[in-house]
């Protein structure tokens, strides 16, 4: 497990050295406080527009890093073959593919966090104070990095057996996929007979459904969210980046390198 | 290898298992969510000065979506026979906001918006307020007014407001010719079911959205079973009077000789007779939850 | 084929043959689809058992954001040292292969040859008992390659085995106890780089001057070379004694005469040669 810290660590010191992430963070900080000058000029807007443009900008910023550094993180290693001199140590293929996704996650957590620090300055220059219930908002970006460790997996694991550039369409396709999960499974049932019903059912159910991870609605209006959907989210995410890692490094185990 | 094989087997264990939890997460998590009540459309801004701040010269492209979108939430709203109809008036809002001359969003809304619940939102006044907004944009257009008179005497049960409405739109250019007598009829009779009826038969035969068109048609169906369950119970009282007890099925009815046949419901579903001798829309009959939804609030 | 312990094995063949093919299956970076191989008695797929031995890919490239010294750091990490004992033996490898000066330095900005020597530092620092080095000398100027050749050399004083692939072959006669000789993707002969070519004399080279105003004989001038002031023929071990009589007659000064031994680069040569003869001869005659 150690080892797997040891990628981990050098995948996060990688990160912060990378200036791209910095110049995306802090986009992300323009827009939101573009958002409270905007803010300025109407007069009923409240922390509802702040909030959500805020989350969607954290959404969107870390959607990009999780999808393109994703697939990076294996393909870039494979292309520039940095990854030889690593794997005559003592570690395991296995462990670094782990490493690598710990040492993004860390990562990604970093970012949203200095992002979401960034959108409750910008409520309390608003609102000028904050309240319990804005802690909401805290949840909202703890569902959205659940969301953002999922597209990573994913990331690596289309990286593992297709090129980069088809890596970040499949991982992006099946992310817009996954918004619309959920009507896959209420589509009206008149139109298709039962097998194709089943079908879409069962697609519905195997498909990653992001949907589970949007909350902005409640969070911008200040709604409480429960504890336990936070906790059923958190297992969800957990389960499926299981499923898909084991998948990966099934895949890369056995992958002839360049 | 034989490491490679039980590491297949150990593969396909997890993937198994891994989905297996997945559904049951799914399903707990998705019951959860039904219950946050969450609107798709809470993200859209709803701020209609926000908005058209930020769409600059893109206000018309906007619109049209957030029309369309008013459209699909007010379908899907149906189709899954949820009740909350809070975003309608937002959106529209919205739309009218980026684009005054969206006009098919103000006939919609005057429609949906001032319907009781559950098959409108059950605001007349946030309606009347949509429609004031499209006559200030289009003030030459007529139908306009036919949709204030409308919501007037359908919703607000305002005769002399309805009947000012139609003689306001009747002098606008291009202004069908009932306009007038509709305006006159409302002012002399108030609310009667020949009025109701020419109201929704000209929407029904006028209008081109779907939606609306649907909505007239089914006013008008129940408008039908209300004259046709009337005339039963006419006879039926005859019968009591004849028998001594009610008529317990309209097939007794035919029989006793009060009647010629056994009529049908627009839907061509005969009608039965409840246990107060009454006569009712068949429970086998489409309109039968249709009755249910449009007569709730009554 | 098999590498004996202690030895320095020199795995030789021209590019393409399947050197570096050869290695990234015994390191498990690609996967044979027959046959198998063990090192150190186990398993090549056998990860724990890489604490023992250390690699140096063909054209190392590390991470380019890191110094030297960072990415020596993290190599050393999967070893399990101390703290201490990192620092220790980083500060010693970057001593040992001269990039003292430059550890501070991020890899973005090292020339190829540096980064060979990073390449080496990572593969020994850790005191393997196997050091596996694939072209150790490629991208070195001479001066590069003689420490290379000098750690090499080191390393087996120590104790250690050391198997690496070269298509230089004046390196690998001067280092390897044996080497193994690989041409078109098939092992053409194992053994003592001497033992390899055979014994056998192909000859006996003049060095001589001519005499001041002289002429070359007419018969020997076109087997004739000349390199700097002086000439050099080489005459079979029957024609000997008939050259030389024909040196004395025009006066010439014999410098020396020595014996020819075939090199590896002839037995390469006809190996390379027979291989595209053969190649060849299948594509004439169609089959």
């Amino acid at each position: 497990m150690s080892r797997v810290l040891i990628v981990a660590r050098n995948t996060f010191r990688e990160a912060v050295r990378d200036r791209v992430l910095y110049n995306l963070v802090f986009f992300a900080l323009l827009l939101i406080a573009s958002a409270v000058v905007v803010g300025q000029i109407s007069m009923d807007i409240e922390s509802v527009v702040m909030v959500s443009l805020g989350l969607s900008a954290i959404s969107l910023i870390g959607l990009l890093i999780a999808v393109f550094t994703g697939v990076g993180l294996v393909s870039k290693e494979i292309d520039k073959r940095t990854l030889h001199a690593v794997l005559a140590k003592p570690l395991r293929r296995w462990e670094f593919l782990l490493g690598k996704f710990a040492g993004l996650v860390l990562t990604l957590t970093v970012n949203t966090a200095a992002m979401a620090a960034g959108l409750f300055l910008a409520i309390l220059y608003l609102k000028h104070s904050l309240v319990r219930g804005d802690a909401v908002v805290l949840a909202a970006v703890y569902l959205i990095l659940l969301k953002l460790a999922l597209v990573v997996a994913l990331a690596m694991l289309f990286s593992c057996f297709t090129s980069p550039l088809l890596a970040i369409l499949f991982t992006g396709g099946l992310y817009v996929a996954g918004l619309f999960v959920a009507q896959l499974r209420n589509l009206q049932t008149t139109q298709f007979n039962p097998q194709t019903q089943k079908l879409f059912t069962v697609l519905s159910y195997l498909l990653p459904n992001f949907e589970n991870y949007d909350v902005m609605g409640a969070a911008a209006h200040g709604r409480a969210i429960p504890a336990s959907l936070v906790l059923h989210d958190t297992l969800y995410t957990i389960l499926y980046c299981g499923i898909v890692l084991s998948a990966a490094a099934a895949i890369f185990s056995r992958k002839d390198l360049k | 290898m034989s490491g490679g094989r039980s590491a297949a087997w150990l593969l396909l264990l997890v993937v198994l298992a891994g989905f297996t939890g997945i559904w049951r997460l799914q399903r707990k998590i998705s019951m959860q969510r039904a219950e946050m009540h969450q609107e798709q459309d809470e993200i859209l801004v709803r701020s209609p000065k926000l908005m058209k701040l930020a769409t600059l010269e893109y206000g018309t492209l906007v619109a049209d979506i957030y029309w369309t979108r008013a459209v699909q939430y007010y379908g899907g709203k149906r189709l899954g026979q949820d009740t909350n109809l809070a975003s309608l008036w937002p959106l529209l809002d919205v739309a009218t906001t980026l684009d005054p001359n969206l006009m098919p969003a103000y006939r919609f809304g005057a429609t949906f918006l001032a319907q009781p619940e559950p098959r409108g939102a059950g605001r007349p006044d946030l309606a009347i307020q949509l429609l004031q907004r499209g006559i200030d944009a289009n003030p030459e257009y007529w139908r306009f007014y036919q949709d204030l008179g409308n919501i007037y005497y359908l919703n607000l049960k305002d005769y002399s407001k309805a009947g000012e409405a139609y003689l306001e739109g009747s002098r606008k250019l291009g202004a069908a010719a009932w306009m007038k007598v509709m305006a006159a009829r409302f002012l002399e009779k108030g609310e009667s079911r020949e009025t109701s009826v020419m109201l929704w038969s000209e929407l029904y035969d006028s209008s081109t959205d779907e939606a609306i068109k649907q909505n007239a048609r089914i006013n008008l169906e129940l408008l039908r079973t209300d004259e046709d369950i009337d005339h039963i119970n006419e006879i039926a009282e005859q019968f009591t009077a004849k028998a001594g007890h009610p008529p317990r099925s309209v097939r007794e009815m035919v029989q006793a000789g009060l009647m010629a046949g056994e009529p049908l419901d627009p839907r061509g579903v005969p009608y039965v007779i409840n246990r107060d001798g009454k006569a009712q829309i068949s429970e086998k009959s489409p309109l039968h939850k249709e009755e249910s939804i449009y007569r709730r609030a009554l | 084929m098999q590498v004996e312990e202690g030895e320095v094995f020199g795995f030789l063949g021209p590019n393409g043959a399947g050197k570096s093919t050869t290695i990234k299956l015994l390191m498990g970076i690609i996967f044979p689809t027959a046959g198998s191989a063990r090192i150190l008695g186990k398993p090549v797929s056998d990860v724990p058992m890489h604490r023992d031995i250390g690699y140096l890919p063909e054209q190392p490239y590390f991470y380019d954001y890191l110094t030297a010294a960072e990415a020596l750091d993290y190599f050393a990490r999967f070893h399990g040292f101390t703290a201490t004992e990192r620092k220790e033996r980083v500060h010693k490898m970057l001593k040992k292969v001269g990039l003292e000066t430059a550890g501070k330095i991020q890899l973005r900005k090292y020339s190829k040859g540096m980064l060979q020597r990073v390449g080496l530092a990572q593969a020994i620092l850790h005191d393997p008992k196997l050091v596996i080095l694939d072209e150790p000398m490629s991208g070195l100027d001479p001066v590069g390659r003689r420490e290379v050749r000098d750690i090499i050399l080191e390393l087996k004083n120590d104790g250690k085995t050391i198997l690496f692939s070269t298509h230089i072959l004046s390196d690998a006669e001067m280092l390897c106890d044996r080497v193994g000789v690989i041409a078109g993707g098939k092992l053409r002969g194992v053994g003592a780089p001497g033992s390899i070519v055979g014994v056998q004399s192909v000859g006996m080279e003049i060095v001589f001057e001519i005499a001041e105003g002289r002429q070359l004989a007419e018969t020997i001038r076109a087997k004739v070379a000349k390199s700097g002031a002086n000439y050099r023929i080489t005459v079979s071990e029957a024609e000997l004694y008939e050259t030389l009589e024909q040196l004395r007659a025009t006066g010439a000064k014999v410098i020396s005469v020595t014996q020819v031994k075939p090199t590896l680069e002839d037995f390469f040569m006809e190996l390379v040669g027979k291989d595209r003869a053969q190649a060849a001869a299948i594509e004439v005659s169609g089959k």
